[in-house]
């Protein structure tokens, strides 16, 4: 019997292997953040990201680093800088001019924040599991068991133990508390993931099982993700691309292994050397 | 030279209503632009009135910005009308506007209410104030309240819906008894005033005009007639009105309207409807009939009719399919 070569499966079609298929995910340009007169917290930097990319964001205290995080968050407005996230509904739309309903769209269904401190990202008193709720509630969703299965899954996602989702946060340890924010930050599927020291206040043990969990939604879900962090280990650990802040600037930039290996501007040597 | 008293605007006692021409215009502005946004809590400037902040100031002032001498007043404190609040409010408004009162909720023009709304089903030429402490829905989530604006402004209710959420997993049932929180025309959410849940599926599409107002907080805000409104509620969770299934009024035999629970010595409780309006009305068709000994189809109509009530002696609302 003869089949068809129509009928016959084809074979995928083998693409040339590329680096980069698409245009970045997200796309910032001259970022400035003043305050005061005086203190330029960011100073004109470039950030690009990639579909399914982690960047790091490194530096010292003051550098700048959570700033941009921040403004990345649509949290503050910039004095000067332009945000492009490339997804259908908002290509070529600036973030930062946008309105306040749908930058509130935006930091809804687009973006997942995990802060160092708890305090920031939930709401200490409320249920653990209702704090990822809510995140549903301002989605839309309204049905009960609904938010019940998508709070129960997301916390099983971040391997928080099920048994305590009905805890309120100030009575979960602080490895517990980050990894509801995952959970909270991951609900919704965004599109982009960042975080800010995540395991910053951790002891090293507990530090080592959140970033491992980390790792592992990171590689499932294939989410983009920025992370900010002071600890070179964490980066390390992490991030694919590696940039380095002092003073609200951009110093460095490359592949994680090639700046942390062979620094080339003298204040990242001295960082990767400071290292313990 | 011209002494004071003789600059002086002369004396005539009070303005009619009490409260000052000013007063009144402003409230009347305040009040077309509470019912212009549905819901929306529009502030004013309330006035010194004489009784106390929290006594019903804030619907006094309403219904004395309202009222006329052709109307005709009911005043209900939690149901009833002859308690000290509603008989005092009841009479200083006869006095100062010289319009008749009654306790027929469907006989009055003008219905000022602690509460509680009658049983009857308020008709289109009747308007319904509604005494409020707290009109704000989001206190209880939000105390900051230049935030809670903002919040109202972007229609931005998650916390709400979370506080029933966390009710719902802590205890299994939604535990808010009054001030049940609901969504008018679809915008703004209000705090319908502390009436229990059972008459806040009044308010939805009915035929009256509802004014809310709170003195204290000076905020009024309203529900215009044949207005949807919502009781928040969760899609596989719907929203119920208190279970008094088998409570049966001591005084009128009648089930299914709203009760008020007196425990007995001994342990045990007896029921009566809460709204004595409603009661008074039945008690004296009962009598007349007995009096006549005819059938009710043969009684005068204008003295002893009960009109159709909100809820029917089953207890099913009377539009079908909002409460599931």
């Amino acid at each position: 019997m003869v089949t068809s070569s129509r009928d016959a499966p084809r074979p995928a079609p083998t693409r040339a292997p590329v680096i980069v298929a698409s245009p970045p995910l997200l796309q910032v340009r001259g970022l400035v953040k003043r305050y005061g007169s005086h203190v330029v917290a960011v100073d004109r930097v470039d950030i690009e990201a990639y579909a399914g990319e982690v960047l790091g964001i490194v530096g010292e205290s003051g550098s700048g680093k959570s700033t941009v995080l921040r403004l990345l968050n649509l949290e503050e407005r910039p004095d000067a800088g332009e945000y492009f996230f490339n997804v259908p509904e908002l290509t070529g739309r600036n973030l930062f001019a946008l309105d306040r309903m749908a930058q509130r769209r935006v930091r809804t269904f687009d973006i997942g924040i995990v802060y160092q401190n708890p305090h920031l990202g939930l709401r200490m008193r409320n249920t653990s599991s209702g704090n990822i709720a809510e995140r549903l509630i301002v989605a839309g969703e309204r049905a009960y068991r609904t938010l019940r299965l998508a709070a129960r899954e997301a916390l099983a996602a971040s391997e928080f133990p099920l048994d305590r989702m009905d805890d309120p946060p100030v009575r979960l340890s602080g490895g517990m508390q980050q990894r509801v924010q995952l959970a909270k930050a991951i609900a919704l599927k965004p599109k982009l993931l960042l975080l800010d020291e995540p395991t910053t206040g951790l002891d090293v043990s507990v530090q080592a099982l959140v970033l491992d969990t980390l790792k592992r939604l990171q590689r499932e879900t294939g989410v983009t993700t920025i992370i900010v962090s002071h600890d070179l280990g964490v980066i390390r650990m992490l991030a694919d691309r590696v940039m380095v802040m002092r003073y609200g600037r951009v110093v460095e930039q490359g592949l994680t292994d090639q700046v942390l290996e062979d620094p080339q501007d003298a204040y990242t040597q001295q960082l990767v050397h400071a290292k313990l | 030279m011209s002494t004071i008293a003789e600059l002086a605007s002369p004396n005539r006692g009070y303005s009619y209503a009490f409260l000052d021409e000013f007063a009144k215009r402003e409230l009347r502005r305040r009040i077309l632009k509470a019912i212009a946004i549905p819901g929306y809590q529009v502030p004013y400037a309330s006035r010194e009135l004489p009784i106390a902040r929290g006594w019903g100031t804030g619907g006094l002032q309403v219904t004395l910005a309202l009222v006329g001498p052709d109307d005709v007043v009911k005043v209900i404190d939690q149901g009833a009308d002859d308690s000290v609040n509603a008989a005092n409010l009841r009479r200083f408004i006869a006095r100062m506007a010289g319009a008749d009162t009654t306790t027929d909720a469907s006989r009055a023009t003008l219905i000022q209410s602690r509460h509680r709304i009658p049983e009857e089903r308020l008709q289109e030429h009747q308007t319904l104030v509604l005494q409020v402490p707290d009109p704000e829905p989001l206190r209880s989530v939000e105390h900051n309240i230049s935030k809670a604006r903002l919040m109202h402004a972007e229609a931005d209710y998650g916390l709400l819906w979370l506080s029933l959420y966390e009710q719902l997993v802590l205890y299994r049932r939604v535990t808010l008894g009054a001030s049940y929180p609901c969504l008018v025309h679809h915008r703004y959410v209000m705090s319908p005033s502390p009436i229990p849940r059972w008459d806040v599926p009044k308010l939805h599409r009915s035929a009256h005009l509802t004014l809310l107002s709170a003195g204290r907080e000076k905020r009024l805000y309203a529900v215009p007639p044949y207005t949807d409104v919502r009781p928040l509620e969760f899609a596989d969770v719907p929203f119920r009105v208190e279970d008094q299934r088998g409570w049966t009024c001591h005084r009128t035999g009648l089930r299914n309207k709203f009760m008020n629970e007196l425990p007995q010595t001994g342990g045990g409780a007896i029921y009566e409807i809460s709204d004595t309006g409603f009661v008074e009305k039945v008690l004296r068709r009962v009598s007349d009939r007995e009096a006549t000994g005819s059938t009710p189809a043969q009684v005068a109509p204008a003295q002893v009719a009960v009109g159709a009530t909100y809820y029917d002696d089953e207890g099913r609302f009377y539009i079908d399919g909002y409460l599931k």
